[in-house]
Parts: C-alpha cells; sequence; structure tokens
C-alpha cells in the first residue's frame, strides 16, 4: 500500500489563562492510499483536535502549539506541521481536503453553490471560469446531486442537510485530493442519509484512490467504513489495528466498554437486559490521573500497576498496538 | 387488554401556518403531524421512532398538552386533554411529565436544583412546604443516582450526563403516571447514554411508569421499548411489538430504517437498502403513501389512496398496500457473534 | 473552526462563574476607567459642595469672569461671580440623578412592555411591539420640546419626559431575548408543572435576560444625560436658579469669547460622564453576554 500521510508523535497544547493544558499526546498513525482509518473517541478524546491541528486549523500560537510531525508523501511531499502557513494553504483543498459535521456552518451563505465550487477549484489551478463552471457541474453529478446544472445557482440555505453535506463533499473532491479529512460528517444527518453519505465517500475513495481519516464516536459507522481503527482515550491512542479485528477482539478494557454501552440492533426486544456503563468521566486535561489515563473508571484497574507511569505501547500482534499495563492478563481471563 | 390505555391519540393533527394566506386564500400549512391514532398501554414503553422532519417532537408536545391539536383529541386515563382549561388541566399536569433532549438548555440556570426540582411540587393545589420539597427532592435526586449534597449547587456545574438525571429527577418529583422522552440521550456521549438508559429501564419498572419514547436512534429504541412506532412525514407507518418490528417489518420505510443503522456487529453479509433522496416537505406530501417517492417496491396505484394503518400480524399495524412483499429483518443479517448472546 | 473543545477546568460554584464575568470585565481598560471615573464624579458631586469653600449661589461682585485657579476658585466665576466649582458639582447632582432616575423608570416600563410582548405573544405582543415602534418614529427631540413647552418643566417632570421617550429600545431588547429564552427546554418544564405566567415571566425568564437589560440600562443613563443636557441648554429643561450641566452651558454661550471656561467646564463633565457610562456598558456586554462563554 501506498503511504499518503505519516503523523508521528503528533501532540497539541492548548494555553488558556496562563495554563498550558495537553490535550493530544504522541500520536503517531499513517494513511494509505485508498483506505479509511477511524479515529474513534466520545468528546474530550483529542479525536477533532487531531484532524484539525492536521489542517492548520488550530489558533495560532501561543493559543495553541502543536509539534510532532505529519509528512505528506508524493508530489511535492511536505511535513504539514513543519512547513509556513502560506505553503500549507496552498496544499490545503488540493492535496489534503476536509469534510465537517454542520455543512450549513462551512458553506457560505452568500455565495450560489456553483460560485463556491469554482472558487475551490480556481484557487489552486489556473482555469477558465468556464471550465472550472463545467467540472464543478461534473462534480455535484459525481456526488448524486440530482440536477446538478440547475443546483449550481442553489444558495446552502435551499438545500437540505444531506444534500448540502454532498455539496461539502463536492468541494473537497474538487482537486482530487490525495487525503481527506472526515470529521463527524454523518452525525448531524438522519440514519437513511448517513447510509447515503457513507456509500457516496466509499465509491469515491474506490474511484480516486483517497486515503481517508474519518473521525466518529460511533462504532457502527466505524464497522461501516474503516479499514483501520484507532481508538483515542484523553487525548491519547489506546489502541489501534484492522477495524474488524478490534471490533471481533478488543483488548483495551475501554475499548470494550464502549462498545459493550451500545445497545444493538440484533438483540432488540429480547428483553431489556442492562447495558454495559463505563462509571465516571472524561478526565479533565489540566489534570490527568497519573499512569493510564482510564483507570479511574476501568473495571480492571490493579492500584501500583495501572497508577504508574508510563504505560508502554505493545503490539499484541503484528498490526495492533494497545497502550494497556494489563492487556495480557486480560486477554487470558477471557480465554 | 380491555383497560383504558395511558394514552390515547385520536386522529391527532397539528398544522402550521408558515405564511399568512390572503383574505379568501389559505396559506401554505406545514402538516408536522396529520391524523395518528394510536394507544399507549399502560406501564408499557412505547417508542415512537422517526427521522428529522417526521414530526416525533410535534407529537410529543401535543400528547403533553403543549400545543392545542389543530383537530383531533389526546385523551389521558380516558379525559380528553384538549377540551380543559389552563386550570383544568393543572391536575393532570402532575400525572404527566416530560425528559427533555438537550441537557443544557433544560434546566434554568440561574435556579438551584433544589429550587428546580422543587417547582413541579410548588404549583400543586395548597402547594408543598419547603422543607417538604426538600427532602423528596433529596430522595429523588438519590433516585437517579446523584447524592443529595447537589441539592444546593447550580446546572452549570454538571456535566451532560448529570444534567439528564436531574432532567429526569424534576420529571418524577410528582410521582407521575406517564412520562414523555424526547431524545433523552442523543445529546450523550455513548458512555453516559447506557448509564441513563439503563436508569431509565429501572425507573420504569420500579416506578410502574407508562412512557413515550421519542428517538432517532433505532438501536436505543428497540432496547428501551415494547412497543414501536414509526413515523414518516406526520403519519405513523407501522406499529408493532418490538420484537415483532424488528424480526418482520411490514412496511418498507421501516426496513429501509433497519438496513441503513448502521452496526458495529462485524462480519456478516448486509444487504444495505440504500433510499433516494431526502424526506419530502410536510409543506405538500405526496399523494397517496407518503413514502412512495422513496420506495423502491413503489407501484401505481401507491398515488391514489392514503393508505391505513391495518392488522398484519397480532398487534401489528402497517400501512401499505403492499401486503405481498417479504421486507428484510434487522435480525436478518444477525451473525454468530450476537446470536451466542441473545436468547431465542 | 467549530470543534476545539473546552479545556479550561471546569467552573465551581455560581461565585465563580460571577466571578469570571467580574474578571471579564475588569480586563476591560476603557469600562475600568469608566468606572473609576464615574465614581470619581459621583464622589465629586455629593461631597464637594461641602469641601469647597464658596457656596454656589454666593455672589462675589468683584470675583465675576475670574478665570480657573484664581484664589479660592477652583473652576473660576461666572458672570455674576458665582463659584463655578460648586455650580458644576450641584448641577451634576442634578444631572445625574435625572440621568439614573430616567434610566430606572425607562428600564421599568421599557422591561415590563418587553416581557409581556415577548412572553405572551400572538396579538398582544403585536400590539405592544406596534407601539413601541410609533414611539420610535417620534424624533425624541421634537417630543421631548413640545412636551416641556406644555407642562411645567421641573426636574422631576424631565425625568418623566426623558423616560417616556427612551424606553422603547430597551422594550425590543426584552422582548427580542425573551422571545429566544421562551424556546428553551427549561420555560417548558416549569410549564408543565404547571407555572403560572408571573413565575414564568419573572423566575424563569427575566434573570436569564439581565444581562442585556443591564447592559441596555447602563448605555440608556448616557443617553439620558445627554438629552437633560440638550433639552436644558436650548431652555426648555431644568430652569435656573436650579443648575444642571445643561443650563450652565446655555448660559455660557454668551461669554465663549470672553469667558470660555465657563461653556469648557461643564462640557467636559457632560463629555466625560457620557463616555464614561458608554464604556461601562461597552464593559459589561463584554462581560455578561453569554456568548463569549462559549470557548
Amino acid at each position: 500500500m501506498t503511504e499518503r500521510l505519516r503523523v508521528q508523535d503528533l501532540s497539541v497544547h492548548f494555553r488558556s489563562e496562563r495554563r498550558e493544558v495537553q490535550v493530544v499526546h504522541d500520536l503517531s498513525f499513517t494513511l494509505e492510499a485508498g483506505r479509511t482509518l477511524a479515529l474513534v473517541g466520545e468528546s474530550g478524546s483529542g479525536k477533532s483536535v487531531t484532524s484539525l491541528a492536521l489542517m492548520g486549523l488550530l489558533p495560532p500560537p501561543p493559543q495553541s502549539r502543536t509539534t510532532g510531525s505529519a509528512l505528506l508523501e508524493g508530489r511535492d511531499g511536505a511535513d504539514l506541521l513543519g512547513i509556513p502557513e502560506s505553503r500549507r494553504r496552498r496544499l490545503r483543498g488540493d492535496r489534503i481536503a476536509m469534510i465537517f459535521q454542520e455543512p450549513l456552518t462551512s458553506l457560505n451563505p452568500v455565495h450560489s453553490v456553483g460560485a463556491q465550487l469554482v472558487e475551490a477549484i480556481r484557487s489552486h489551478r489556473s482555469v477558465s471560469r468556464r471550465a472550472a463552471w463545467d467540472r464543478a457541474e461534473e462534480l455535484l453529478d459525481e456526488v448524486g446531486i440530482p440536477e446538478p446544472a440547475a443546483r449550481l445557482a442553489s444558495f446552502p440555505h435551499e438545500l437540505s442537510g444531506g444534500m448540502r453535506q454532498r455539496v461539502m463533499i463536492a468541494i473537497a473532491l474538487a482537486l482530487e485530493p490525495d487525503v481527506l479529512i472526515a470529521d463527524e460528517p454523518t452525525t448531524a444527518l438522519d440514519v437513511t442519509v448517513q447510509a447515503q453519505i457513507l456509500d457516496l465517500l466509499r465509491r469515491v475513495q474506490e474511484r480516486t484512490g483517497m486515503a481517508m481519516l474519518f473521525i466518529t464516536h460511533d462504532f457502527g459507522v466505524v464497522a461501516d467504513i474503516a479499514h483501520r481503527t484507532v481508538v483515542m482515550y484523553a487525548g491519547r491512542m489506546v489502541e489501534a489495528g484492522p477495524t474488524e479485528d478490534i471490533l471481533r477482539r478488543p483488548l483495551m478494557p475501554y475499548t470494550s466498554g464502549l462498545m459493550a454501552s451500545v445497545p444493538l440492533l440484533e438483540t432488540a426486544g429480547t428483553g431489556r437486559s442492562e447495558l454495559a456503563t463505563i462509571d465516571g468521566f472524561v478526565p479533565d486535561p489540566a489534570a490527568p490521573p497519573a499512569g493510564c489515563a482510564f483507570h479511574p473508571r476501568c473495571a480492571h484497574n490493579r492500584p501500583g500497576r495501572c497508577d504508574v507511569p508510563p504505560i508502554a505501547v505493545e503490539a499484541p500482534a503484528p498490526d495492533r498496538s494497545i497502550r494497556c499495563a494489563r492487556w495480557r492478563e486480560l486477554a487470558e481471563e477471557v480465554r | 387488554m380491555s383497560e383504558t390505555p395511558m394514552i390515547r391519540t385520536v386522529d391527532l393533527a397539528q398544522h402550521f401556518p408558515i405564511r399568512k394566506g390572503l383574505p379568501g386564500r389559505p396559506g401554505a400549512v406545514v402538516r408536522a403531524i396529520d391524523g395518528v391514532s394510536i394507544d399507549i398501554p399502560r406501564r408499557q414503553v412505547v417508542g415512537l421512532v422517526g427521522e428529522s422532519g417526521s414530526g416525533k417532537s410535534t407529537f410529543g408536545r401535543a400528547v403533553m398538552a403543549l400545543d392545542p391539536p389543530t383537530s383531533g383529541r389526546v385523551e389521558f386515563d380516558g379525559t380528553d386533554l384538549s377540551q380543559l382549561s389552563r386550570a383544568a388541566l393543572a391536575p393532570y399536569r402532575r400525572r404527566m411529565q416530560m425528559v427533555f433532549q438537550d441537557p443544557f438548555s433544560s434546566l434554568n440556570p440561574r435556579m438551584s436544583v433544589a429550587e428546580t426540582l422543587g417547582m413541579p411540587l410548588r404549583f400543586r393545589e395548597g402547594g408543598a412546604g419547603r422543607s417538604e420539597r426538600r427532602d423528596r427532592a433529596a430522595e429523588m435526586l438519590e433516585m437517579v443516582g446523584l447524592p443529595r449534597s447537589y441539592l444546593d449547587r447550580f446546572p452549570h456545574e454538571f456535566s451532560g450526563g448529570q444534567r439528564q438525571r436531574i432532567g429526569i429527577a424534576r420529571a418524577l418529583m410528582t410521582s407521575p403516571d406517564f412520562l414523555m422522552a424526547d431524545e433523552v440521550v442523543s445529546a450523550l456521549d455513548v458512555s453516559v447514554q447506557a448509564q441513563v438508559l439503563n436508569l431509565f429501564a429501572r425507573l420504569q419498572r420500579e416506578m410502574e411508569l407508562t412512557m413515550l419514547f421519542i428517538t432517532h436512534d433505532l438501536a436505543v429504541v428497540g432496547h428501551v421499548s415494547d412497543i414501536v412506532a414509526v413515523m414518516y412525514l406526520g403519519r405513523i407507518v407501522e406499529i408493532a411489538p418490538t420484537r415483532a418490528l424488528f424480526s418482520g417489518p411490514r412496511h418498507p420505510y421501516t426496513e429501509a430504517l433497519l438496513s441503513a443503522a448502521p452496526s458495529p456487529v462485524p462480519g456478516g453479509a448486509r444487504k444495505r437498502i440504500i433510499l433516494e433522496g431526502d424526506v419530502p416537505s410536510p409543506v405538500n406530501p405526496p399523494s397517496g403513501c407518503p413514502f412512495r417517492t422513496r420506495c423502491p417496491y413503489a407501484i401505481a396505484a401507491c398515488a391514489e389512496d392514503r393508505p391505513a394503518l391495518a392488522a398484519v400480524g397480532p398487534d401489528h399495524r402497517s400501512a401499505c398496500i403492499r401486503t405481498d412483499l417479504d421486507l428484510m429483518p434487522a435480525t436478518g443479517r444477525r451473525t454468530e457473534a450476537a446470536l451466542e448472546g441473545s436468547p431465542g | 473552526m467549530t470543534a476545539i473543545p473546552d479545556t479550561r477546568p471546569k467552573m465551581r460554584g455560581a461565585r465563580f462563574l460571577q466571578s469570571r464575568g467580574m474578571r471579564r470585565f475588569f480586563r476591560h481598560k476603557l469600562a475600568v476607567l469608566g468606572l473609576a471615573m464615574i465614581t470619581l464624579i459621583a464622589v465629586a458631586c455629593i461631597v464637594g459642595p461641602w469641601l469647597l469653600p464658596h457656596d454656589m449661589l454666593d455672589i462675589d461682585i468683584r470675583g465675576r469672569f475670574s478665570p480657573p485657579l484664581t484664589d479660592t476658585y477652583l473652576f473660576g466665576t461666572d458672570e455674576m461671580g458665582r463659584d463655578l466649582a460648586a455650580r458644576l458639582f450641584m448641577a451634576g447632582r442634578v444631572s445625574l440623578m435625572v440621568g439614573v432616575a430616567a434610566m430606572v423608570l425607562s428600564t421599568v416600563v421599557g422591561t415590563v412592555i418587553g416581557l409581556l410582548a415577548g412572553h405572551f405573544g400572538g396579538a398582544l405582543s403585536t400590539a405592544l411591539m406596534r407601539f413601541t415602534d410609533a414611539f420610535l418614529c417620534f424624533p425624541q427631540i421634537f417630543l421631548l420640546l413640545a412636551l416641556a413647552a406644555f407642562l411645567e418643566p421641573d426636574a422631576m417632570m424631565i425625568t418623566i419626559i426623558i423616560a417616556l421617550t427612551s424606553w422603547m429600545e430597551i422594550a425590543r431588547i426584552v422582548a427580542a431575548e425573551i422571545r429566544s429564552l421562551r424556546e428553551r427546554d427549561f420555560v417548558t418544564a416549569a410549564r408543565v408543572s404547571g407555572a403560572s405566567h408571573a413565575w414564568i415571566m419573572f423566575r424563569e425568564l427575566l434573570p436569564n435576560a439581565a444581562g442585556p437589560i443591564i447592559v441596555a440600562a447602563t448605555l440608556t443613563v448616557a443617553r439620558a444625560i445627554l438629552i437633560e443636557a440638550y433639552v436644558s441648554f436650548l431652555g426648555y429643561g431644568i430652569q435656573p436658579p436650579l443648575p444642571s450641566w445643561g443650563n450652565m452651558l446655555n448660559n455660557a454661550q454668551q461669554y465663549l469669547d470672553s469667558a470660555p471656561w465657563l461653556a469648557i467646564v461643564p462640557g467636559v463633565a457632560i463629555t466625560l460622564a457620557v463616555t464614561s457610562f458608554n464604556f461601562i456598558g461597552d464593559g459589561l456586554r463584554d462581560a455578561l453576554d453569554a456568548r463569549s462563554d462559549m470557548p
């Protein structure tokens, strides 16, 4: 597989009221051509901050500080975190694009859909307005918008949520980026529309071979779209591996706890069993617990083991990694 | 089953004018709900599932007698609420309570927990004294799993899950018979969502509550409900006991919803029905069956008459003329992994 | 740029929230300057007349038109040799009092009308808001002058007249705020509990609209002081011998060439008081605006 983006030791600090708080800790992952990597976590896990950091959309220093590297491979490859903003702006939209949860706020309400698409194309390619307009129509058709020529003249508020997300995807795809970052793109949509959008993203990926970073809190969506999964908790990777492996055999208690707490369609109406729950709350990033960040909420917590830093990342299988002091014993227990 | 249902709606409709009509010409109207007749039996949980714009929240508000219906009626324990004045409604208010979606807007930021919880008791006849209200509030806080020391705190000190518990405690203050819960877990993280769902299940059992549970999440509705009603464009298209609905849907929309819901159960060949297009505007819904414009099984006859809810099995009703269809159940794609953990 | 989580430590206690608002206020340098200035002016007006060696009515014929800092005359004297400082501070009492009283009155009227219109909606709201619009359409200064010419203009009457012509903005702000608050779930929760209209308006809605009302009220003081100055300058306001900053200016205009300080001193007082109140209003807006609570 061709690597498209290699993220190494990404850390993000926010500064508020003279204190610096680390919200992402040494995160590393690789995006490959034609493959989707899911970043899964609850609110406060640092998954959205990661995507914004890669796009260079965090507030400038000193309000936030990003370290580590994110190497974009291929033609004029560069370290996204190490290049000046002017160069990053050229790459953004062209080589790396992003779609957001709420398309209404990411589209400009006073410009037509067509104008925004043309703008996206012409800001990176020197093509005529005419050619850009034709390309825009083609793109709308590609993302499954009926009557694309007529829709180009529409304004964002005239479209439904699903249509707006399609327009956002069309804009993101305008320049055939190598990497697409999708930050909860279906969370605000209805299930039937979510199914349409996931299907669309999958088809586009098959055709263009783009690499996708998909950020979500929903394991159902992960199962649907991601080849590999990184589970995040309190700014750290706690478990990573092939999606199917993780869903079948989660090793980190947080992952299995999270999965067990979701009611399943498959067991609907079979008597109201208790859902498994995870007690307590996500820790305050300003005062993280020592050792494993999850240990205060973990049913398998052993004092002296789990609350002692550092918890090393281990590899239970060649393509899996886990950050848990007791994963080996817990895996034994299950067996 | 001759017992009076706790809630019965009869041909309930709620239309909102969106443009003023010129004199002599009627303006445009949103048919948010359009002729809904369902029963909510005592001590049962009815789950109402639908997508945005289906009218499910409007239905909830109408059941709570918050907005007077355009036509039809809501009966609570046999009494038609729409005929009652504000004053005459008060004794019924105590017996029906609601829990809200947004844990951040459902609590008054300027009121302490004790004040918020005490409110439902303050307005009943005679009114409860301050100490009585506090005692009851403390009791209800413990009931929902929060310490009584929270009584004098303010909403901003709590997380979303804790606020939602406070909202539930408030609804239970008057020991209601009926509880309406509108998207109560959709704003919560999954681990917190599980805690709140378990809490609802326990309270329902212990307090013998009748509930209307409104949500867009099929898995959640399948978990909490005894009966599930599916709503589309202001109408109930299918209603059945949960197991029957999930294992043998009879309306194509139910099938599409079930197949579209993502499931984390790995593997298993799954057939996806991907609906075309969006939900039509409730301002001018399609003729005949409201779902026919997106339905993969639509035939010409679907455009003619609006199909009525008709019995298709025991307690199972569906509004579809294509009774010949063999639709795919949610459990049809069940894998061995899921089978192991579930009976039947 | 929507997804940056709030990484600030969780707030503990209502007092902390309030102190956070206060911190935001005190970070607003101009607002702090305004507050200091208003305090200074108010203290000077209250205790100043007792500390000065001259009464504002003492006439010193030989010391007419003394420029500022002559002998014991801090700001000089006027055409009758009266101490300008004493007059300025006494006038300040009147002007500030009129400003604050007009604010209180117009805030009460505006809040009640806005609250009723916002809470009840429907025909009542339409009627009240059209009534408000009608008042807004009227040029305020002409209305004031007409009323002042018609009625006997003493301090009380001027206050009432100013209040009657400046409640509309507050009414509109309150109505808009209440309309959006009314849709919040906690208000529905109160309705479900069987709360009365009065409870919903005064316990649920009004406390949550306090921020914008306080800001508007502060800005209204500034405007009321200015309006009082206009009207008195034109001779229809506070009547001599009771001094106000406005009628001091009126008096000064004939001596603009020979004794400019007669105009400059009250002019500066008006400017300082009005800008200070405006700065405080801006600071309060930043401090109380709920939106700035978001990350």
